[in-house]
């Protein structure tokens, strides 16, 4: 009998679950098919007109929300941030999650909101999941400013990118045709074969290379997956597949990093030019060993300092976010804002033996 | 008439332990009604004290953030007052949202999803409940195991993909507001479903039942309980609705993705703990792990708004959690000291 019963109550409590599952599936009504939705977008910021000599106002309240916080990438963009609100007399504070992960930022986005900050600087660990709460934030009348990782354009004022997919690969091609005296066998070191981002580089590198120093020949590309054991190895087969290679290309912090371990501790070293994207910290050794020469990657300091700058311009109402604005960014100078509300931070930084040692990330 | 030689520990997992055997470990405190205390008197003091807090649309930022949890802690209370544990439902909810957004991206309506993925938590619940009930392993190490295995199901889904068209109209409602109250609609179902748990573990022989495999499954047996299917049962709802909780995650954020509510079952079971059931099983009760959800919400939120940072705000967690497991473990011992020394 107590089993009758028990099973019983437990279907009541599924049954439960299911009433509430239906009502949860009928009170929402509308487009229930992808694709039917015609998803009106509350942009804000149409309609209101830009004054350029409007005055920041004091004691603006800036907020700083990374990815997650301890990470050195972003404590140095925070840096960045901190010293540009320090020169428009703002107010600094930096806050966020432990763990980057795509929901953990909406708390401190409604945090935000109830606390009722001017300015939210923010790089989104995914592309929707803050949208909602960044819309209230701006129905608040916080100006959202993104920087080195979009949401969705409609969910916020504008969107600081680190560099154009030309600048970067522009720059590798360049730095590698000086290091090698324009002519030679090149490789390319890249991370997985589907990254979208490296394949849109590897791409344009290969298409500049072929018009600006055409004696440079591209001969291959391998993949080392993000992987630093797997890189290292690619680099060995490189070395040995191709005997009279001048020089790598690495587009990946990972590559980059263990292809100079390997030239570093082999007979290649000073002989095989390494050059691609990287960060001071993982490079310094090798620039101060010799094994590489110059490399690049954008400025995490400038990219906060220029967030700032454009978060306190929006708040100031010196620009709303449309394309063909300007507004002054401190020591940075004069900015435009271009297509879909993006501001470029401009051609990537590249770190040499004699600049290295100022930066720290 | 088996049930009733069961014991019968009130609601609020107090009064049973004064009769309690010896041989129970972790008798508590009346928990319930102590945090529920703490509760009332934190918000009071947060009103008073933390700019911000006590206004509607906070309220409303702060139920949002508590709703999976205390979702998710209902079917689990049920799981835990038995003696068994399940690790698994934050993976289970990654796993939902993975599967919806991959059957919402191949052109289904919304009105099939929902209920193909409660059918899925089922099947996730079911696994846990068969490996735990049919070989006998231990339900730690089971949920830990699935706790991999669907977290890593749900990267093979979506990868690192997310899926984010969902219509605005669903996910408008699920971040919207009863009126002006700032009280979320989806409270609503959540406090149906409170209700209808608490009516299940506290007024029903079902409910009885289950204190009394968590204090002795032998008893439970010998008293006539089927204990294999009532957990294999308690498994499969606790599937449903962390599957139902994956639904709402993923329309709350508007983003399925696999990695969503990672981490999730660590706040579930801290409300839990927090509430006053014991993680040994056989006492606790409902007010109290919904108090013990608000009260980590409410702490973390308060804390938030004065600019405290995350790092801090997970040790105050921590220290809250051991606060409250091992405080009634003390308060326990120094009891039976004071009992045993008249007698010696």
């Amino acid at each position: 009998m107590s089993r009758s019963l028990l099973g019983r109550h437990l279907r009541g409590g599924l049954t439960g679950v299911a009433v509430a599952a239906l009502v949860l599936t009928t009170a929402a009504c509308g487009g229930t098919t992808r694709g039917e939705d015609e998803g009106s977008s509350s942009g804000g910021s149409a309609g209101a007109s830009a004054d350029p000599d409007a005055e920041i106002p004091a004691d603006l309240a800036v907020a700083f929300l990374p990815k997650a916080l301890n990470n050195p990438y972003f404590d140095v963009a925070a840096t960045g941030s901190e010293r540009a609100v320090g020169e428009i007399d703002g107010e600094f504070s930096q806050v966020g999650p432990t763990e980057a992960s795509a929901s953990s930022q909406v708390s401190y986005i409604n945090t935000l909101t109830q606390q009722g900050a001017d300015v939210i600087l923010t790089s989104a660990n995914d592309p929707n999941a803050i949208c909602s709460a960044l819309d209230q934030a701006r129905s608040g009348g916080a100006s959202v400013v993104t920087f080195d990782s979009d949401t969705a354009p409609e969910c916020r004022d504008v969107f600081i990118n680190q560099a154009t997919a030309d600048g970067i690969a522009q720059t590798q091609v360049d730095l590698m045709a000086e290091q090698i005296g324009g002519a030679g066998q090149v490789a390319i070191l890249s991370a997985t074969a589907n990254a979208t981002n490296q394949n849109a580089w590897i791409e344009l590198m290969q298409e500049y290379a072929a018009s600006e120093h055409p004696d440079m020949e591209i001969v291959t590309t391998v993949y080392g997956d993000d992987e630093d054991e797997k890189s290292f190895q690619e680099t060995q087969g490189l070395l040995q597949t191709y005997p009279d290679l001048k020089g790598i290309i690495s587009p990946t912090t990972v590559g980059i990093s263990a292809a100079a371990r390997y030239l570093s501790g082999s007979e290649y070293k000073g002989r095989v030019a390494l050059t691609g994207l990287g960060t001071p910290n993982q490079m310094r050794e090798f620039v101060q060993d010799g094994t590489v020469t110059a490399f690049a990657l954008w400025n995490p300091e400038d990219l906060g300092y220029l967030a700032a700058y454009t978060g306190a311009a929006l708040a100031a109402g010196q620009i709303t976010g449309a394309e063909g604005e300007t507004f002054e960014a401190g020591d940075l100078g004069e900015y435009e804002i271009g297509a879909d509300g993006v501001v470029v931070l401009g051609e990537p930084t590249v770190f040499n033996a004699e600049n290295i040692d100022d930066f720290d990330f | 008439m088996t049930v009733e030689t069961a014991p019968a520990p009130a609601p609020s997992g107090g009064s049973a332990a004064a009769g309690g055997a010896p041989a129970r470990r972790g008798r508590t405190l009346p928990s319930g009604s102590v945090i529920t205390t703490f509760l009332v008197l934190f918000l009071v003091i947060a009103a008073v004290s933390v700019e911000g807090f006590a206004s509607t649309r906070n309220a409303g930022f702060l139920l949002l953030d508590v709703v999976v949890i205390a979702l998710i802690a209902l079917p689990l209370t049920l799981v835990v007052v038995t003696g068994e544990i399940d690790l698994s439902v934050a993976s289970t909810v990654g796993l939902s949202s993975a599967v919806m957004g991959k059957l919402w991206f191949a052109g289904l309506p919304l009105e099939a999803i929902i209920p193909l993925v409660l059918l899925l938590g089922a099947a996730l619940g079911a696994v846990n409940g068969l490996l735990v009930t049919r070989l006998g392993l231990p339900s730690l190490a089971v949920t830990i195991g699935t706790l991999a295995l669907y977290r890593g199901l749900a990267f093979v889904v979506l990868g690192d993909q997310a899926v984010a068209d969902f219509p605005r109209a669903w996910t408008t409602w699920a971040i919207s507001s009863i009126g002006s109250t700032g009280i979320p609609v989806v409270v609503v179902p959540l406090v149906v479903l409170v209700l209808v748990t608490g009516v299940v573990l506290h007024a029903t022989p079902v409910g009885r039942s289950l204190y009394a495999m968590g204090n002795s499954e032998d008893a439970a047996r010998f008293s006539g309980i089927d204990v294999g299917r009532t957990k294999l049962w308690l498994f499969v709802v606790t599937g449903v609705v962390s599957a139902l909780g994956g639904v709402y995650w993923t329309l709350r954020y508007g983003s399925a993705r696999a990695d969503n509510a990672t981490g999730l079952e660590l706040q579930v079971i801290a409300a839990i703990l927090l509430g006053g059931v014991s993680i040994f099983g056989g006492s606790g009760g409902l007010l109290g792990v919904v108090a013990g959800a608000l009260l980590l919400g409410s702490v973390r939120n308060a804390l938030q708004l004065v600019n405290v940072p995350s790092d801090v705000l997970n040790i105050v967690t921590g220290v809250l959690l051991i606060t409250a497991v091992v405080a009634p473990q003390v308060a326990a011992r120094v009891k039976g000291r004071r009992r045993r020394r008249p007698a010696s």
